[in-house]
């Protein structure tokens, strides 16, 4: 795309901010390899490798057999090779089969040898519901991952930040399973290349969360998809001032940011597609409940999906929190 | 023999110009009928595939994974099974679910989103269709086993693609089943390729020849071969039924369509493979034999061709006036037992949505 390494802002989508961002990793560093089903001459089912194969030849933007398990398994021996591997996982509902390796493995090696091992490993992940899509292509499994230690969760909600993001979890010594909500990945935005996103003095810190918009009555938290929905709702909202937090890193999550909100604004909403039990948002109205207990002026509410497999498309948008969805649970904090 | 790559190991009995050979270890004879009956088969399946696939361009269907090309090894296995037996399906099984007699609506209900299942499985004895590539492989196989403890003479059929051979599952499903000596047979559809990825990235040998590592037969097939693959499909099933234990079937096939209706093949395959596969499509070849035998005649293809519209314009309006299940429906059959919390959330849901009737917004 021309202009991208100019320093004017280019607009591009959340896939073409990846697919620069991936360019940019396999620029930085020879050991940076590209590992998954599809993603050399097809360029991945969403386009988010396209070309890459083309301009970095097939010994960095691999095609792999078709089995999970295997691609996370050799991962790791070629990360213990010392290389980077950047790994796709084709949808959400197909990451299960390696996720013995992932639990068992990846998340543990650094702590088994005492740090004489790390595991430089991205377990890229298309996930989220939203796009009519048939089973197993729309399911939100983050809460698997942020409950295993020794993992590292991220999820963008913009291209800026899948651009800045991707770079930094390549570059990052932790495994980092990197969630890209699927329904965004057409959704436009402005991206600034011309700050080095490694630079910690020019890019913001990716395990930080990021305020979105400022408000004084209600803070809602969310992340990846429930981003764009949860600002469309603060705009709706006519009366109430509403704060939104998009969490961007899941593990670890930034507590203080959000502490800092709600002793401002004294009422939480937590908006996420994941099923609700022990979801995400659980966690966090536990924490918030510890940490401000005597201020909060509402219970902390959940706004998520319910407690069913994702269901059938044509019902999908009965399961998915949205606009009106996000406002009732803003309602039931304020009128407590 | 041809050059599809299907080679000398390859059982064929009818050839691409609809020739009838001979094979010194593969016989078939069947009555007129069911020659009729495989040919009627095979052209209905496809009918209802190029409808499928023009409803969701039409939007009526969310997605639809063509099995054009692949009629002759889904029909003719599938041909091959006792009521009794049980197979077990992926996502591009049309031919088989048909052959099982599950309705075509049925069929088309998952992709038009209202299910994530579509029919009764035991009914049919045709397992729901699995997407999740190689789970099912290993579903057969304990099938196989429940089977075998049972006594009974009954037999699985766990199918898969080329693709699938590199997952765990299917490889797990190969050992359990060669060491429980499972009444289980492995249909695998070689069609050349995996979405994008052609047969040679999953595996160095020839498909069929793996079996032998695992110590039960393999047996390649030409898949195009309607009549050779319900011959060999019988055979490995008298097998399991005699207590012989597992075989894989390789039906060496070919994808002829899109990956599903979301993939665009320009981007990664030549057209000029596609056109020497359609020089050996499975329905022309049995037709041009069952007519040069004077098995069929104009009148009968005439009447086949009308029962094909006459499917068209079923499945075209059954899709199209296909209910939406009412919200609260995601909520049954999650468990067997009362769970309160389910209870909870449907409550929830049935309240919220009440509250914008009152407001008059929906
Ligand atoms: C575990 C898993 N990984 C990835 C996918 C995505 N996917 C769907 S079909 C497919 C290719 C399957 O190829 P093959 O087994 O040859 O069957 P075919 O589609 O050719 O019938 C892939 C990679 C999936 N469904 N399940
Ligand atoms: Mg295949």
């Amino acid at each position: 795309m021309a202009g991208i390494d100019g320093h004017e802002p280019v607009t591009m989508t959340m896939a073409q901010a990846l697919n620069h961002g991936l360019r940019r990793a396999l620029e930085r560093d020879a050991k940076t390899v590209l590992f998954g089903e599809d993603i050399g001459r097809l360029g991945g089912v969403f386009r988010v490798t396209d070309g890459l194969q083309k301009d970095f030849g097939e010994h960095r933007v691999i095609d792999a057999p078709l089995a999970e398990s295997g691609i996370v398994g050799a991962a790791v021996g070629l990360a213990m090779r010392g290389y980077r591997p950047v790994l796709e996982m084709q949808f959400d509902g197909f990451v299960y089969p390696a996720f013995d390796q992932i639990v068992s493995q990846v998340a543990k090696l650094r702590r088994r040898t005492e740090g004489a091992i790390s595991l430089p490993i991205t377990i890229r992940i298309p996930y989220g519901g939203g796009i009519g899509a048939v089973e197993h292509h729309s399911e939100s499994p983050e809460a698997y991952f942020a409950h295993t230690p020794g993992l590292r969760v991220l999820t963008p909600s913009d291209p800026q930040a899948a651009f800045d993001t991707i770079q930094q979890a390549i570059a990052s010594d932790d495994p980092v399973i990197y969630l890209e909500p699927k329904r965004r990945y057409w959704d436009k935005g402005s991206v600034d290349a011309s700050a080095d996103p490694l630079d910690p003095a020019m890019a913001p810190y990716p395990w930080r969360a990021r305020t979105l918009r400022v408000g004084s009555d209600v803070t809602i938290v969310c992340y990846g998809p429930m981003v764009r929905t949860c600002l469309e709702a603060a705009r709706a909202s006519g009366e109430v001032s509403i704060e939104v937090i998009d969490l961007q890193s899941l593990s670890p999550v930034d507590y203080d940011a959000i502490v800092a909100s709600v002793e401002r604004t004294a009422r939480l909403v937590v908006v996420h597609e994941a099923s609700r039990n022990a979801g995400l948002g659980a966690e966090i109205a536990t924490r918030i409940s510890e940490r401000c207990f005597t201020m909060l002026e509402a219970p902390v509410t959940r706004v998520t999906g319910y407690d069913v497999p994702y269901p059938p498309n044509r019902l999908e948008e009965f399961f998915l929190p949205d606009l009106d969805r996000v406002l009732d649970g803003v309602d039931r904090v304020m009128s407590y | 023999m041809d050059d599809s790559g299907l080679g000398a190991a390859g059982v064929q009995l009818l050839t691409a110009r609809g020739e009838r050979v001979e094979h010194p270890d593969f016989a078939i004879s069947l009555t007129d009928d069911e020659l009729r009956g495989l040919l009627r088969d095979m052209t209905l399946v496809r009918r209802l595939d190029a409808e499928a696939t023009a409803l969701q361009r039409q939007g009526e269907l969310g997605l639809w994974a063509s099995c054009l090309g692949q009629e002759a090894a889904q029909v003719g296995s599938a041909h091959a099974m006792a009521a009794s037996d049980y197979a077990f399906p992926t996502y591009r099984e049309h031919g088989v679910s048909w052959v099982r007699g599950v309705p075509p609506l049925d069929m088309l209900a998952m992709l038009r989103g209202v299910t994530n299942g579509g029919w009764d499985p035991n009914r049919y004895r045709c397992a729901p269709s699995v997407i999740v590539i190689g789970n099912q492989a290993l579903h057969a196989v304990g099938y196989a086993m429940g089977i075998q403890l049972d006594g009974s003479q009954d037999a699985a059929i766990g199918y898969f693609g080329d693709g699938a051979t590199a997952q765990g599952d299917v490889n797990e499903a190969f050992v359990f089943a060669a060491v429980f000596n499972a009444p289980v047979v492995f249909l695998c559809q070689n069609n050349q390729w995996a979405i994008s990825q052609p047969t040679g990235r999953q595996t160095r040998t020839p498909l069929f020849e793996r079996a032998a590592g695992f110590g039960f037969p393999g047996i390649r097939v030409d898949g195009n071969d309607v009549l050779a693959v319900m011959a060999v499909t019988r055979h490995a099933l008298a097998r399991a039924r005699a207590g012989e234990g597992p075989t894989l079937i390789e039906a060496f096939t070919y994808r002829m369509a899109a990956h599903t209706t979301s993939d665009d093949p320009t981007r990664y395959r030549e057209a000029v493979e596609l056109e020497a596969w359609r020089q050996r499509d499975p329905i022309e070849r049995l037709r041009v034999h069952l007519a040069n035998e004077g098995i069929v005649d104009d009148s009968f293809l005439e009447g086949l061709q009308q029962e094909s519209e006459t499917l068209g314009e079923l499945v075209r309006a059954g899709v199209r006036s296909m209910p939406d299940p009412e919200p609260g429906a995601m909520f049954d059959h999650v468990y067997a037992e009362w769970h309160p919390e389910i209870e909870a959330q449907r409550d929830e849901v049935d309240a919220y949505l009440a509250s914008f009737v009152e407001e008059g917004v929906r």
